[in-house]
């Protein structure tokens, strides 16, 4: 098989000859082209033509359903789920429809009507030896005529400012958007600075106070700070930092570590609900195993030991709202929580 | 007058005095402890009482105890109210099948009737929560304000669409569709199994009523977006589409592909 870098037209099949001395392959050659039903029958030409027209009549008719459905359905205040259903359907009917007439008919019309004589092209000319050497010996030339090699000083002063260069780039990136650390580790839950005031735990949504009477032995309460109803600007972001969930047990039941005594209320327990793992809202609670296992990767806290973690990839307890009651007889939280809440992040282990 | 005073001294005086005493203890406790059974088991009568009593020994008192105080096996019983009694019962969790993970929904041991006498009694044994209002079961609260309550505190484990979800260790919670709003009022209050307690403190009637509205609400109106495909999310969704998805993207490929006849 000659030199496969002359360019002469080469037909398929064999590959390599090097170590194949007198084993070449037999070029097999393009088999013998086979005529289809619409090539010989003019009925079965005419019936294929027809099919492809069908296909993008069907397109047509897709469209305009399409349109008269999102147009003459109305939607307005008086419509009910019935009709977003009826609309949702014919939408996503019709769109099928009028894409797949399209798409399916130029098919059908390629593969029918549309000449389909074999080609055979051939394989692109590898390069020779010569021309790679020739390329390796430019690269050698230009290192010599530069002199790099036998003038260092020149070499390291270019090491030294394509080190540097960078730099500018790191000093501008650094400035991009607020250091995040003091946002997260603060929540609405931390008592007025100027007041002192403690503030309450309410009810999510209604923001209605609890009392610690209303907290009977195996509930579960969903817990916004006092106040966050009322904020105008970021209370989706307050209360995403901010939900806590409370729960009564009882209070045999729970072991609390040094430091924590009075972070509870007479088994009254309040945990952040944001997962340390990645933040989902940990709020499945199984009130006779105190198992609370968070929905999204299965991480499982234990109530009674501070939220420990017992399973799943979380790798740190829930942050513990410290609770006790005011002189009204409502929670309050008596502090911020003492570690950021939810999952890690850069700046987290630093203050 | 005279003639009492002057019998102060005699010796049987202190025992008749202490008869007295007991006699009027016994009486203010018995109207106390009955203003008490009348908050307990608002319309029950005491023949429910007796024969849910007899039934208590016949089906449930091997497990829960003679009196209902608990055993090793079953929780103690007073104090649990009509409510609790209705739900377990009513749904055919209790009696329970088997012990497992958690005890299962299945077809009703008791007619309505006995379910009614067993709650009778267990209520009789002390104050919980009674049967609800049948107006806070009706269906005609406020949906918005149920829908609300319900992501709130609901749908974590109930799923958004109420069609139920995993827990731990083979627990799970049921899906809602079906249930009657009686049972579903009776389990926020009582709080089944590994499900909390939501007491009046904690979501009032009215807003259990919503919550009940919700539910019939979305039952009945069904999915905005067609086939649901049991609610459940990514899960069915996604193997919808792996199988159906992909199959019909093989058929394709195979068509493009084949040479025409």
């Amino acid at each position: 098989m000659g030199n496969p870098s002359d360019g002469a037209p080469q037909h398929g099949g064999t590959v390599a000859t090097a170590g194949q001395a007198g084993g070449v392959f037999e070029d097999p050659g393009i088999p013998p082209h086979r005529l289809r039903l619409s090539d010989t029958d003019p009925k079965a030409a005419k019936r294929a033509e027809r099919q492809v027209t069908a296909l993008f009549i069907i397109s047509v008719i897709g469209t305009v359903v399409f349109l008269v459905s999102y147009f003459a359905i109305d939607l307005g205040p008086t419509s009910t789920v019935d009709t977003i259903r009826t609309q949702n359907i014919l939408l996503g009917l019709s769109t099928a429809f009028a894409m797949l007439g399209i798409g399916t008919g130029i098919v059908h019309w390629a593969k029918s009507l549309m000449p389909d004589h074999e080609v055979s092209e051939a394989r692109h000319a590898v390069r020779n030896e010569d021309d790679r050497q020739a390329a390796v010996k430019i690269v050698d030339d230009i290192i010599e005529e530069t002199g790099i090699k036998r003038r260092p000083l020149i070499r390291n002063t270019l090491i030294g400012a394509l080190a540097l260069a960078p730099l500018p780039a790191l000093a501008v990136f650094g400035d991009l958007g607020p250091n995040a650390t003091d946002i997260l580790r603060h929540t609405m839950w931390a008592p007025n600075a100027q007041t002192g005031k403690k503030v309450r735990l309410t009810r999510d949504p209604d923001g209605t106070p609890i009392r610690a009477a209303d907290v009977t032995i195996g509930s579960a309460f969903h817990v916004i700070p006092e106040g966050l109803n009322d904020l105008k600007e970021n209370r989706n972001n307050e209360k995403a930092k901010a939900v806590v969930l409370l729960m009564r047990l009882n209070p045999e039941d729970l072991h609390i570590s040094p430091g924590r005594e009075t972070w509870s209320y007479n088994g009254i327990v309040a945990y952040s609900k944001i997962c340390t793992h990645v933040g989902c809202p940990v709020a499945l609670y199984e009130q006779q195993t105190h198992h609370l296992l968070c929905p999204c990767h299965q991480s499982t806290f234990d109530l009674t030991h501070e939220c420990q973690v017992i399973f799943g990839p979380a790798s740190r307890p829930l942050p513990q709202l410290p609770i006790e009651v005011d002189s009204d007889g409502y929670l309050v939280a008596t502090s911020d929580f003492h570690e950021p809440v939810g999952p890690s992040y850069w700046e987290r282990e630093y203050s | 007058m005279k003639s009492l005073s002057q019998k102060r001294r005699h010796p049987l005086a202190v025992v008749a005095l202490l008869v007295m005493g007991l006699l009027l203890t016994g009486a203010l406790y018995s109207v106390a402890s009955s203003a008490n059974k009348a908050k307990a088991d608002t319309g029950f009568s005491a023949a429910d009482v007796t024969a849910g009593q007899k039934l208590f020994v016949a089906n449930c008192a091997t497990c829960h105890g003679m009196g209902a105080q608990g055993s090793p096996a079953a929780p103690s019983l007073v104090g649990v109210g009509a409510a609790a009694v209705d739900f377990q019962v009513g749904t055919g969790r209790m009696p329970m099948a088997a012990n497992g993970p958690q005890a299962e929904q299945k077809p009703a041991q008791f007619n309505d009737t006995q379910t009614r006498q067993l709650a009778a009694y267990v209520a009789s044994l002390g104050a919980g929560p009674s049967l609800p209002d049948p107006a806070m079961t009706d269906g005609q609260g406020d949906a918005t304000h149920g829908g609300e309550l319900f992501r709130v505190n609901c749908a974590m484990c109930h799923n958004a669409a109420a069609a139920g979800g995993a827990l731990t260790r083979g627990k799970f919670a049921p899906p809602l569709a079906g249930v009657t709003a009686q049972h579903i009022y009776e389990a926020m209050e009582t709080g089944p199994q590994n499900m909390p307690v939501f007491s009046d403190a904690n979501i009032s009637p009215e807003g259990k009523r919503d919550i009940i509205t919700y539910l019939q609400t979305i039952e009945k109106q069904g999915s905005p977006g067609g086939a649901e495909l049991g609610g459940l999310g990514p899960v069915s969704e996604g193997l919808f589409m792996w199988v159906a998805g992909l199959g019909v993207i093989i058929a394709f490929t195979i068509w493009l592909t084949s040479r025409t006849s």
